[in-house]
């Protein structure tokens, strides 16, 4: 086994997805301290573009697999194809986001290689040779630590904002590989991509500020109020699951365990109970605000400022407090 | 067309429950009040939907200590036809690697046309069960559903993306694994769960399944955790209660932050 640290450098068309520069990052340090080199590898369409750009994170090199046969077959080709280059160069870890894609990639890897897999980790880190994951369990009640058991490579998901994507102003030596796709590897076909949504005006997980609502919001016009509030503060807008099941705004939106993670500067809490399961999507935040009606909201309970009282006369009044400075 | 229709669940720890680990690393489960995980009343919901449109049967499988036979009577009492439950002290502290494998061996013993699944479990949260399952059993995964068609032996599956979905095709016998919001889970009737009493329930332990007891369970688990706390929590801050003040409040606030 190598000490190289190996990221899957999940894209699409060309760009990586953002936790993707974030463990690129993060494993330059973590190989760093096992003595061995940060690699990376994309597949499918666009694979080359996203190699050289994650090249730009920390890694020192990266293999591109650009077939579009990765791209049509999916999870299955694109971990049997990582099985293979795993097999080959034998990393010490391979890291995954802990994306949808990743962890269906990361969960097939497993099985194929018949490695354990450590989940959703919140915390990497380096001790006695071996990677340390820590990992939030039973909806964040607890923080545990899991190392692999047996040798052969770590595969780990990891949540997102766990590292902070640097540019380190080096280039990668990119690396052409093609990894021919067997029967296994072409049993899900995927048709085709429908978008329905467009793309978010500040997106949610780089943004300094975030304004989520939830099921008190009262409706999707009750987003309507939190979109100005966000637009004064050049803020993203957020939701809580309650929101999004209730069909108020689409499912990029949503923020918690079954959602995105952010780490704002501040986050403003509009109308959300705060549940656990959102509870581990915004907990890092470095201020949290909250306003609720009920006094009684476990939110209350970690914000830094709550507020008991009626958002819809708060909301405006503060809008229209922020628009004067300005 | 009538499918042979498998639905895993789990009995966990409720949400909100007090939790706390044994001096193994272990959740004490004994501990702690548990019922089905919300995520898979979703799969159950959805696997009876699937009855009710294309015919067949529903069987509900399950691993976990005796009262994971809690979840079993729920699902039966939704509507579930017949249960399996893997049951053996083998099998206590497995990890998602040896949950995925057991799984999978019940799987092939029970040769359905779908297996549907919930998009993770309450608890441990992996989410990475269904393909390593399905691996495991040599099958095809389409995961985070939130439409699913059947047509003869292709099953076409629209995959939540955070823009829209993708399209996803593939032939029977196939895992899909569903959405939080796909349905609204239907409450047991009193009928429901008087019937329940009477359905099929096989138990069955590892040796059953052609499994080595050793290769499970915490020994033959691929991952071992090494430690575990109660993270630290935020402390909570000032509560006010709003004299149409709040906005100030907020903005000082802000300004003290240097959000403004």
């Amino acid at each position: 086994m190598s000490s190289d640290i190996l990221v899957f450098g999940e894209q699409e068309n060309g760009t990586p997805h953002r936790v993707a520069t974030e463990l690129a990052t993060g494993a330059a340090a973590l190989a760093g301290e096992l003595g061995g080199r940060a690699t990376g590898i994309t597949m499918g369409r666009g694979a080359r573009e996203a190699a050289a750009e994650l090249g730009h994170y920390g890694l020192t090199h990266v293999y591109s697999a650009d077939d579009p046969a990765l791209s049509e077959f999916g999870i299955h080709a694109q971990a049997h194809a990582l099985a293979a280059l795993v097999r080959d160069r034998q990393p010490a870890a391979v890291l995954l986001p802990s994306t949808t894609d990743g962890r269906d990639v990361a969960a097939r890897l497993s099985a194929i290689l018949g490695q354990g897999i450590l989940c959703n980790a919140t915390r990497l880190k380096v001790s006695d040779g071996r990677i340390v994951s820590e990992q939030t369990a039973f909806d964040g009640a607890l923080m545990i630590s899991c190392v692999e058991k047996e040798d052969g490579p770590a595969i780990v998901t990891v949540r997102g904002k766990v590292f902070a994507a640097e540019r380190s102003g080096a280039e990668a030596t990119i690396e052409d590989v093609s990894y021919p796709l067997d029967a296994e590897s072409q049993t899900v076909r995927v048709l085709e991509v429908v978008q329905t949504e467009s793309g978010e005006a500040v997106p949610l997980e780089s943004a300094n500020v975030v304004v989520a609502g939830g099921r008190g919001v009262g409706g999707p016009e009750g987003f309507r109020p939190l979109q100005e509030l966000a637009d004064a503060l050049h803020a993203a807008l957020g939701a809580s699951r309650a929101a999004v099941d209730a069909g108020w705004v689409p499912y990029a939106m949503q923020i918690g365990q079954t959602g995105k993670t952010v780490k704002p500067k501040a986050y403003i809490a509009v109308g959300i109970s705060g549940a656990i399961q959102h509870k581990v999507g915004m907990q890092n935040a470095d201020a949290i605000i909250a306003i609720n009606r009920d006094p009684d909201a476990p939110i209350f309970a970690f914000a830094d400022l709550g507020i008991v009282g009626d958002l819809n006369s708060i909301v405006p009044r503060l809008t229209e407090e922020i628009r004067k400075r300005r | 067309m009538a499918l042979n229709i498998v639905v895993c669940v789990k009995q966990t720890p409720l949400p909100t429950a007090e939790k706390s680990l044994l001096p193994d690393g272990r959740l004490d489960r004994a501990a702690v009040e548990k019922a089905m995980s919300g995520y898979d009343e979703v799969a159950v919901e959805e696997a009876l939907r699937t009855q009710e449109q294309y015919g067949g049967e529903v069987t509900v499988l399950t691993m976990g200590p005796e009262d994971a036979l809690d979840a079993v009577r729920k699902a039966l009492a939704m509507g579930a036809d017949k249960a399996v439950i893997i049951t053996d002290d083998a099998l206590a502290g497995s990890d998602a690697w040896s949950t995925a494998r057991v799984l999978a061996a019940a799987v092939k013993r029970l040769s359905p046309d779908l297996v549907v699944m919930g998009m993770q479990s309450d608890d441990a949260g992996t989410g990475v069960v269904h393909h390593a399952l399905a691996e495991h059993a040599g099958l095809p995964a389409l995961t985070q559903a939130q439409k699913i068609v059947i047509e003869g032996q292709t099953i076409t599956v629209h995959r939540r993306r955070e823009d829209g979905y993708a399209v996803l095709q593939a032939s029977l016998p196939a895992v899909v694994s569903v959405i939080d919001i796909m349905n609204q889970p239907r409450y047991p009737s009193l009928k429901g769960i008087m019937a329940a009493r009477r359905k099929p329930v096989e138990t069955l332990g590892v040796a059953d399944l052609g499994i080595d007891p050793d290769t499970v369970g915490l020994g033959g688990a691929k991952t071992r955790v090494v430690g575990a706390q109660k993270p630290a929590g935020r402390a909570s801050g000032e509560v006010y209660e709003d004299k149409g003040d709040a906005a100030q409040r907020i903005v000082e606030f802000l300004v003290a932050r240097k959000v403004l």
